[in-house]
């Protein structure tokens, strides 16, 4: 090193400052470190973290009714859903125009299921519903094409409502459009809205863009030659009814501006879609109906979780649920209250068994070994079905029971299809789980201390109490936490053998992702089941602490 | 697109005449969904055989999800990516399937074929064409069985549905699918229940509570079952004196098994099955999945399946075509639901109820099981 250095920082061989080259060094090495444990960390990111968080958003997730049916949400947010009382006219109107284009983009229907869960009968009324929404239309079309046949054609209404300026109504329409469908609406649509039509004949000019935007993007057709929706003639006859606009209208000069001012002249009919939507259903004239969608109409609901405790979302606040639909909270505790049997059950046969495998000599050690993991390495559903068959009434033990005079043949013992057959089942399949950790922590503690003990004048039971058995706690610790958090989740074994009262929240999991499709409802049970096991875990740290826990060694 | 009328049943069409292209256009592969087992096969020997024979270099994959389908066609869905072409599935699934946007609307009468007198497909499937999606293949019904040495002696053999609430004539265990839908219908028959207002009672809560309250008279007999194999298990091991399942399963117990079994057709429920097309298909997989089933739903292939097993044909022009059992040689005409001597009182599945009321009935239903 020369001499001029000396003062300065110390260097590295290649003439950088020591400490810059070992930290490069250091940092090569993380990078290194982190490059090799990448792929996992993605693979586990990819098919783990995010389909679970994302399960757990739907939760709360209910974009569906706003996006849905967006004017009719904004309309009833100034409505007293307390009061008891129908919304009023304008939220009907509000609630045509929507459906108009979530009928036409088949998205009412999903609505209808989202709101089913809620309140029974809107699947239905949805589906009927927005089948009719052409009806009530048509009622606008007829009275204006009798007033002026030339509304009878796509290339008039076209040259009626092409103009310039109007960008930011189409835009906002495209937008509405995407959230509505989930598609991507962009894309040149073969149309410029006019400017001076849309401040005249707003609601006119927005469901004329929706029925373009519609047209040109997901039908593929060109605007100028398709008869417009029935919604449009609609709009064109909501907008004359207001005055201030019909006065616009008569002094217009734009294209088509006569045929409109004979509109105003002539006799629309006064059809009011308070009445035209109580006409399609009942249903519709019911606050019920209308109190539901307005409790459910906020982008993030707690309505989920609210049902996975047996309480539901009213427009008076939570509520408990009737006593003959509360079900959850009873599940969880059963679920919980199970799983500790069936632990507890499974320490019980474990131990004496892990002891065994621990003390013997090698060789009948292996054999036991053996006979411990060949029905972890049998299918489930083989064992499941195994004591299915040993456990009905007509089964193996109750006919060995009979032959031996021990029971009764009309009163044979009712094993499975309850809560005996999930423990019994269920402990069989989880005692592996027990038996390893335990025996890999017998296996660590040496016998000469038991002998140590004997020698000191201590009987079996004290030496095996005091000495041996605070030695294989942790593995008792390692065996229950897996057995307990493998046992809360199950849902195959309890399926098959628990009949009504041995089945766990996970069989109504199940069913809801896959029979009734309530998702959010079944990610709102499985948070809950998550949180649950997080808390007990903690608890468990609390009192044994996990440090004590030991898989093996 | 503009509806000139009211649509009701089986109107709109999502399809573009270009879809069905020529032959040139159609994928070679396919992956058709079904239940499994017995009658995955009728429809492998009685449809993809021979379509594969007819059409050499289509392979065909079959994959057993029809009871998850409607739950992983969302998932696809969501996923973007659809990997099934066409779908084997209850019709309350394809309603649901329907409202849902994930199957594709059909038009009947352009999609399939005419029956060979020249009948329309719309006039042929009539009433079975349940919603805008569904294309009907077979009617099958949920019924009971019981075993006819069990039956107590000096009593004639159950033929009553209200024989299943009657514990005293007929005691022993019963076996009952664990859902509200049949069972809560049945109940409310046997419960004084005119069979017109069956539904309109049901609509209500008392009607409701009405219902459980008679199922509750033998709730400590009953063993719920939730797998179509499971009653004729318990019927062969002896388990049960009689249980609710789909009439083929107990054909195949009765007649291919010879298991000491009587069927009882009172007051069987008909449901349907048959195919639906997933939305999003690509051009090529669309027109293939058309043509597959065009085939395999005309008169002769739809006659065919009941070689196999014995549900009934969708197809009115079917009907006379059914004959004998491939293997057992025995007329198949009689072991149908649709045969006039078991269909004397039938319910048909009430899709529109089950649809709005299958969340609430079950909630109340399943609370009630778990008290």
């Amino acid at each position: 090193m020369s001499e001029t250095n000396n003062s300065g920082p110390m260097l590295a061989a290649d003439g950088t400052p020591l400490k810059e080259s070992l930290g490069r060094a250091l940092r090569r090495q993380k990078i290194r470190g982190l490059a090799l444990v990448a792929p996992l960390l993605l693979f586990v990111l990819l098919t783990f973290v995010i389909p679970i968080v994302s399960m757990l958003v739907r939760s709360v997730e209910n974009q569906i009714v706003s996006d849905t049916i967006p004017g009719t949400v904004t309309a009833l947010s100034n409505w007293d859903r307390q009061a008891g009382q129908t919304p009023p006219e304008e939220v009907f109107q509000k609630l045509f125009f929507d459906m108009f284009n979530a009928a036409e983009a088949k998205e009412h229907t999903k609505l209808g299921t989202r709101l089913n869960y809620e309140n029974t009968g809107l699947a239905s009324l949805f589906r009927t519903s927005g089948r009719s929404m052409d009806d009530i239309g048509e009622v606008f079309q007829d009275a204006i094409e009798d007033t002026d046949s030339r509304f009878e054609e796509g290339a008039f209404w076209y040259e009626m409502m092409s103009g310039a300026g109007g960008e930011a109504v189409i835009a906002e329409r495209r937008a509405r459009w995407e959230s509505l469908t989930g598609d991507n609406m962009s894309g040149d649509i073969g149309f410029t809205l006019s400017q001076d039509v849309a401040t005249m004949l707003p609601t006119t000019a927005a469901a004329y863009t929706d029925f373009a935007i519609w047209t040109a993007i997901e039908d593929s057709d060109v605007v100028a030659e398709e008869d417009p929706w029935e919604a449009v003639y609609a709009a064109l006859a909501v907008d004359l009814r207001d005055p201030s606009r019909a006065a616009a209208v008569a002094g217009y000069g734009g294209p088509g501006a006569e045929a409109l001012q004979a509109l105003t002249a002539a006799e629309m009919p006064v059809l009011s879609f308070t009445d035209a939507f109580a006409e399609l259903d009942d249903d519709w004239a019911s606050p019920g109906v209308w109190q539901t969608i307005a409790v459910y109409s906020p982008n993030y609901t707690s309505g989920y979780f609210l049902n996975s405790v047996d309480r539901e979302l009213t427009v008076d606040g939570v509520e408990a649920r009737p006593d003959n639909e509360r079900l959850y909270i009873k599940l969880f505790g059963r679920t919980l209250w199970m799983s500790l049997i069936i632990t507890g059950s499974c320490i019980l046969l474990g131990y004496p068994i892990a002891w065994l495998l621990a003390n013997l000599p090698v060789r009948t050690a292996n054999v036991l070994m053996i006979l411990v993991l060949l029905p972890f390495w049998t299918s489930l559903l083989v064992r499941t079905s195994a004591w299915k068959v040993l456990l009905q009434q007509q089964g193996v033990i109750n006919e060995l029971l009979v032959w031996l005079g021990f029971v009764d043949d009309a009163n044979r013992l009712i094993l499975m299809n309850n809560s005996t057959g999930t423990i019994i089942a269920m402990t069989h399949i989880l005692l592996p789980f027990m038996i390893l950790p335990l025996y890999s922590v017998m296996k660590t503690v040496p016998p000469t201390y038991l002998r140590a003990a004997k020698s000191l004048g201590a009987t079996n039971w004290t030496a095996f109490w005091r000495v041996y058995f605070p030695q294989s706690v942790p593995g008792i610790g390692a065996g229950s936490i897996l057995v307990f958090i493998l046992a809360i989740g199950y849902y195959i074994t309890p399926e098959i053998v628990g009949g009504t009262d041995g089945v766990f929240i996970s069989n109504r999991i199940a069913y809801h992702i896959s029979r009734s499709l309530n998702w959010g409802l079944a990610a709102a049970l499985g948070t809950i089941l998550l949180v649950l096991v997080l808390a007990l875990y903690w608890v468990y740290d609390q009192i044994v602490g996990i440090d004590n826990v030991k898989l093996g060694g | 697109m503009k509806y000139t009328k009211p649509i009701l049943a089986t109107m709109a069409l999502g399809l573009s005449a270009g879809a069905v292209g020529a032959d040139g256009h159609m994928a070679s592969d396919m992956t058709l969904v079904s239940w499994g087992g017995a009658y995955q096969q009728s429809q492998i020997n009685a449809y993809a055989d021979p379509y594969v024979a007819n059409n050499p270099g289509v392979t065909v994959t079959w994959d057993e999800s029809s009871a998850e389908a409607v739950a992983k066609l969302r998932a696809m869905n969501e996923a973007g990516s659809i990997t099934w072409d066409v779908v084997d599935v209850v019709a309350a699934d394809a309603l649901r399937l329907c409202d849902e946007g994930l199957a594709l609307e059909i038009d009947a009468d352009e999609v399939l074929a005419a029956a060979p007198d020249g009948t329309s497909a719309s006039d042929d499937f009539g009433d079975l064409l349940v919603g805008d999606c569904f294309i009907p293949q077979i009617v099958y019904s949920t019924t009971f069985g019981y075993r006819t040495d069990l039956v107590p002696e000096g009593v004639d053999a159950p033929s009553n549905i209200c024989d299943v609430f009657d514990l005293e004539t007929y005691p022993g265990m019963r076996a009952l699918e664990k859902r509200p839908i049949n069972n809560v219908e049945w109940a409310l028959l046997c419960d004084g229940v005119a069979k017109e207002d069956v539904y309109d009672v049901l609509a209500t809560e008392e009607g409701q509570e009405q219902a459980l309250a008679k199922l509750g008279t033998i709730r400590d007999s009953v063993i719920w079952w939730s797998a179509g194999a499971d009653t004729p298990q318990l019927l062969a091991d002896g388990e049960i004196f009689m249980g609710s399942t789909y009439n083929g399963r107990l054909f195949a117990a009765i007649e291919e098994q010879g298991q000491p079994i009587g069927m009882m057709w009172d007051a069987q429920v008909f449901d349907l099955d048959g195919w639906i097309i997933p939305e999003g298909l690509s051009d090529e997989r669309l027109a293939r999945a058309l043509d597959f089933v065009k085939f395999a739903t005309d008169t002769q292939r739809l006659a065919d399946q009941a070689k196999y097993i014995s549900y009934g044909p969708a197809r009115l022009s079917s009907a006379p075509l059914v004959g004998k059992h491939e293997t057992l040689g025995i007329d198949m005409a009689p072991h149908m639901p649709t045969d006039p001597n078991n269909a004397e009182n039938t319910f048909l599945y009430n899709y529109e109820f089950w649809a709005d009321y299958r969340d609430d009935i079950d909630a109340k239903f399943q609370a009630w099981l778990a008290q």
